[in-house]
């Protein structure tokens, strides 16, 4: 078979990381790689940590043989020296000559040394490589006075090296009248200034140095302003120059500043040759980050292994600890009244500054800066990323919240699933989670089969925290006893009954329990053996509740009301009629009810059979409105009759309703299903209401109406019917399973640690790995479904049950008493 | 203590006419009695019909159980869940409540109510 060869020029970070993406992604190519460098690549991000007693193998990104296990060829210290396009090979300085397919450029930077009389001199360094930090620490031992030219970001971590190597004075000469100008503004520069200045750091700013003076060796600086200051040894970190020295020999494309012209595909202005990292220039734009960089390495080997996506820009923020010193920035960092509202923190005893910049609605925070304290930082970058609105205080999100409610909204489970946790390596927050809930629990664990974490490693305490809050999630069932009969919280007795086959009271008694029961624990297990086994619930009578043990609602006075169901309100005009005669045969008062049925009151314990014989004759079947389980399913007329409706709300409601009719849950559950926005159907008051969409419909989940009303929140927009009823199936399901008896759909989710994020990850990205299973268990229980009305009328044993006298089952309750309202009856009481 | 003599049994039902664990109302004259069928003990226990609370005919259909480490018997209102004890009769959840009880034998399946 063909093997395109591809050469790789430059072993740095996002080289290897091109290889390693490449060959997960595809066996089919023959990879050469030539590196400047004596070594494999390295962590440069990491780099003065060689300082802090790291060694450089400790700092390589992987080790010989993965090289030689993948089938790379490696050739190191060996640069690339020249590109022939026509005959598209390669010349290296060691004169190997190659052919090439396709050609990768991973030259990277070096670090820009300005044009400064006197800079060849011996005792001024860069700060790039293993070589040049081997080159300062041999100088340093000599050295008691040490500067760094460029007061920016990495300027300011070589003055940090300096400090570490034992100099005992250094300086920082920044030629702009702020510290790290590029990534944050002059307040959050003053504050840093002085904060490092406590530390020890001579800081100059507004300083143009003109010479750097000395006999062979450098000795001092001279200034513009005619000032000058003895120095020992001196590293320059004034900025990166793109290596694009090899392709414009070859006569590519480079800016004028430097950088080599790709376009989204990082395509180099010959297609067969491409360039990712420090050396890429995307639209005028060199991303000096590692991060941005692996994204181009991922963009090339997916195009090569025939997936294209692109690169459209790339974040820039950043979090760094400078000399023990927090100092982020990010989103846009700089944007100013009156194109946002900025909020500013600051405490120049402690040395903290924090800006936040937020859009004039308030709604959306767009960056920021944070110096001295930066634990915000993840949780704000992941604000401004995912567009997540903001809490009524946004300041509260860098004062910490103060009394009251924690702001909703800033916690991590909070984030989107998709929200990228690990920018370097593109993971995102489902991902993690995921791996969490297949077992990693620890830092290690998840970097090691997610790779979240490796990289630069911000995104660390983050992943910590995911960690953390998934594992609290998935046991946040806080033990909960059912009551003094059994120490097992609902769900944990659910699974013991289900695991052990158990179908009978008595016996998960027996096992599982002590003591002879009582009206907390009977009814908790009978919904739970009901949701498993969907068995006759009055085989089982005397541990339901009184509503469950007569299949109807017990009332004032002690007779019961008889609610037949009316799938989605809709009725035919002969059903009325039979109602009617019903009603008017056995003596009943009846009312419409909220849920869009006929509800007949009054009826003796007697009667009940008789009266669902001849509702049961005339089609109907019960409404279990006196059971924890599904009520109505209210439907808006819809697309048949309103000029507004979108869809046909009330055969969807129909369908919903006869799907889940009869099942046992924690509570009684009420949907909804309305046509359009103007929501007649109220579906967002319901434990899962439907509203039409142009293009399918949006579901909500976990509403109350009530005493305490809440509005049902979405969980998926614009979806078809099937998708809808799929993501109920489990949504219903996986609440039949973990919530504690007798709790609503909207309080199960107010406890649930996670909130509706996490109840979406489980449903719709199965972050739980559950959801063909609760599929199945859903798909059983809708298939074992039966009307309990009809087992009673057809069965005489059971009918039996239904007397008010044991021993005169004829008569019937003379305690109960009628009196007449509005030419109906009401129990005179 | 009352002599036996005092006692005179009436025949309420035979002892498969009550459900397992539950209870069935029976009818005297013009009193009703809620009879309990504690299977799961082998005891049978019989009380008012009529909740003191709210004055509904209804314990009959109340759930049956046990409560503390001395297991005693119970009857839970379906109305608004007041316990009371099958033993004494006194409200187990501090309310002031007292409902009648009385005794109860079972012979060749058949279950006697014993009317003082
Ligand atoms: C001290 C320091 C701290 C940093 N901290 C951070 C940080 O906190 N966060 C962050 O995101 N980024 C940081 N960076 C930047 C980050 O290291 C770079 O963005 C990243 O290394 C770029 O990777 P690259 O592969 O494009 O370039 P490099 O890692 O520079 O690799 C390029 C390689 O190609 C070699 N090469 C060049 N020309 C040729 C040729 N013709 N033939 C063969 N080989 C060639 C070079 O020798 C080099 O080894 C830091 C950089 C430094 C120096
Ligand atoms: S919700 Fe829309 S479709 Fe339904 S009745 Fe109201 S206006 Fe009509
Ligand atoms: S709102 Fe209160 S009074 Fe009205 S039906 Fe419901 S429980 Fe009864
Ligand atoms: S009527 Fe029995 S508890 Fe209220």
């Amino acid at each position: 078979m063909f093997q395109p060869t591809i050469i790789v020029v430059g072993n740095g970070m996002v080289g290897y990381k091109f290889c390693e993406k490449l060959i997960a992604r595809s066996s089919h190519f023959n990879i050469i790689v030539f590196g400047e460098e004596p070594r494999i690549a390295y962590d440069r991000v990491h780099l003065s940590e060689y300082f802090n007693g790291k060694s450089a193998s400790d700092l390589s990104l992987s080790t010989y043989s993965w090289y030689a296990d993948n089938g790379i060829k490696l050739h190191l210290n060996d640069p690339v020296q020249e590109i022939n396009r026509t005959e598209k090979t390669i010349h290296s300085l060691k004169g190997v000559t190659l052919k090439y397919d396709y050609l990768v450029l991973a030259t990277g930077s070096s670090a820009f040394v300005p044009d400064i009389p006197g800079v060849e001199k011996d005792g001024v360094f860069v700060y790039r490589t293993i070589d040049d930090l081997d080159l300062i620490k041999t100088y340093a031992a000599n050295a008691k006075v040490g500067a760094v030219m460029g007061g920016g970001l990495l300027g300011l971590e070589a003055a940090k090296a300096l400090i570490d190597l034992g100099i005992q004075e250094t300086h920082v000469i920044e030629f702009a009248p702020r510290l790290m100008p590029r990534q944050i503004d002059s307040a959050g520069s003053g504050m840093l200034l002085s904060k490092l200045k406590s530390l020890g750091l001579n800081i100059h700013l507004n300083k143009n140095t003109a010479a750097f003076v000395g006999e062979h060796k450098i000795e001092a600086l001279r200034f513009n302003d005619d000032t000058s200051l003895a120095i020992d040894m001196m590293v320059i970190s004034a900025g990166i120059r793109p290596r694009d020295e090899l392709a414009k020999l070859a006569g590519l494309h480079t800016g004028t500043r430097g950088g080599i012209i790709v376009n989204e595909k990082m395509q180099t202005s010959d297609e067969s040759i491409f360039a990712i990292g420090e050396c890429a220039l995307y639209e005028g734009m060199i991303y000096g980050l590692v991060a941005p960089g692996y994204e181009m390495a991922d963009i090339v080997a997916s195009y090569l292994s025939g997936n294209e996506k692109g690169f459209y820009g790339y974040d820039m923020s950043t979090k760094l600890k400078l000399i023990g010193v927090d100092v982020a920035s990010f989103g846009d960092a700089f944007i100013t009244e009156p194109d946002c509202r900025t909020i500013v923190f600051e405490d120049t005893h402690k040395g903290v500054y924090k800006r936040i910049n937020i859009s004039n609605d308030g709604k959306y925070l767009l960056g920021g800066i944070l110096i001295g304290d930066a634990d915000a930082y993840n949780i704000l970058l992941q604000t401004v990323n995912n567009k997540i609105v903001l809490p009524p205080n946004p300041e509260d999100l860098i004062l910490g919240s103060r009394g009251g409610e924690a702001s909703e909204g800033a916690g991590v489970m909070n984030l989107p699933d998709d929200a990228l946790i690990c920018s370097c390596e593109a993971v995102s927050k489902s991902s993690i989670c995921s791996a969490v809930n297949e077992g990693a629990c620890t830092i290690d664990e998840i970097k090691k089969c997610t790779k979240a974490g490796t990289g630069c490693g911000g995104c660390v305490p983050l992943v910590k925290d995911l960690i953390a809050g998934t594992m609290k999630a998935n046991g946040q069932y806080v033990k909960n006893v059912i009551c003094e009969h059994f120490d097992y919280s609902r769900q944990e007795l659910f699974d013991l009954v289900k695991i052990n086959k158990v179908k009978n009271y008595d016996l998960v008694l027996d096992h599982f329990g002590k003591g002879d029961g009582c009206e907390v624990c009977k009814p908790a297990v009978a919904s739970i053996l009901s949701s498993l086994w969907n068995d006759v619930i009055v085989k089982q009578d005397t541990i339901q509740d009184s509503n469950d043990r007569y299949l109807a609602n017990i009332q004032k006075g002690g007779t019961y009301s008889v609610v037949p169901r009316i799938p989605g309100g809709e009725i035919t005009p002969d059903k009325l009629i039979v109602i009617g005669q019903v009603a008017k045969k056995y003596g009943l008062y009846t009312k419409i009810t909220g849920g869009q049925r006929i509800d007949l009151f009054g009826a003796h314990v007697n009667d009940l059979p008789l009266i669902w014989e001849e509702l049961i004759e005339a089609g109907f079947e019960s409404g279990h409105a006196y059971g924890k389980a599904l009520r109505t399913v209210k439907s808006c007329v819809g697309s048949t009759w309103c000029r507004f409706g979108l869809h046909d709300s009330v055969s969807f409601a129909i369908e919903i309703e006869d799907r889940y009719k009869g099942i046992r849950s924690p509570h009684k559950l009420k949907g909804g299903v309305s046509g359009c926005v103007r929501e007649c159907a109220e579906a967002q008051s319901k434990d899962f209401g439907i509203i039409a969409t142009e293009k399918g419909w949006n579901l909500y989940i976990c509403g109350n109406g009530g005493s305490k009303p809440q509005h049902a929140q979405l969980l998926a927009n614009d979806i078809d019917n099937a998708t809808c009823i799929r993501y109920i199936d489990r949504f219903l399901m996986f609440y039949i399973k973990t919530a504690d008896p007798l709790t609503r759909t909207a309080t199960w989710l107010n406890k649930m640690e996670g909130g509706m994020s996490y109840l979406k990850n489980v449903i719709i990205n199965d972050s739980l790995g559950i959801a063909e299973k609760l599929d199945e268990e859903m798909q059983q229980l809708v298939d074992t479904y039966h009307c309990e009305w009809k087992e009673v009328v057809e069965n005489p044993d059971l009918r039996k049950r239904f007397a008010h006298f044991v021993n005169a089952p004829a008569e019937k309750d003379p305690s109960v008493k009628f009196e007449t309202m509005r030419e109906q009856v009401k129990a005179k009481w | 203590m009352e002599t036996v003599a005092d006692i005179e049994w009436v025949l309420a039902c035979y002892t498969d006419d009550v459900p397992e664990n539950g209870g069935a109302c029976v009818k005297h004259g013009d009193e009703q009695i809620a009879l309990y069928n504690f299977s799961r003990r082998g005891e049978w226990y019989a009380t008012q019909n009529l909740c003191p609370h709210k004055q509904q005919m209804v314990l009959s259909r109340g759930m049956i159980g046990s409560t503390g480490d001395d297991c005693t018997p119970k009857v839970a209102c379906p109305f608004h869940k007041k316990a009371f004890s099958l033993l004494s009769g006194e409200c187990l959840d501090g309310d002031d409540y007292q409902i009648k009880t009385y005794p109860v034998k079972v012979t060749d399946g058949k279950v006697y109510i014993g009317i003082v």
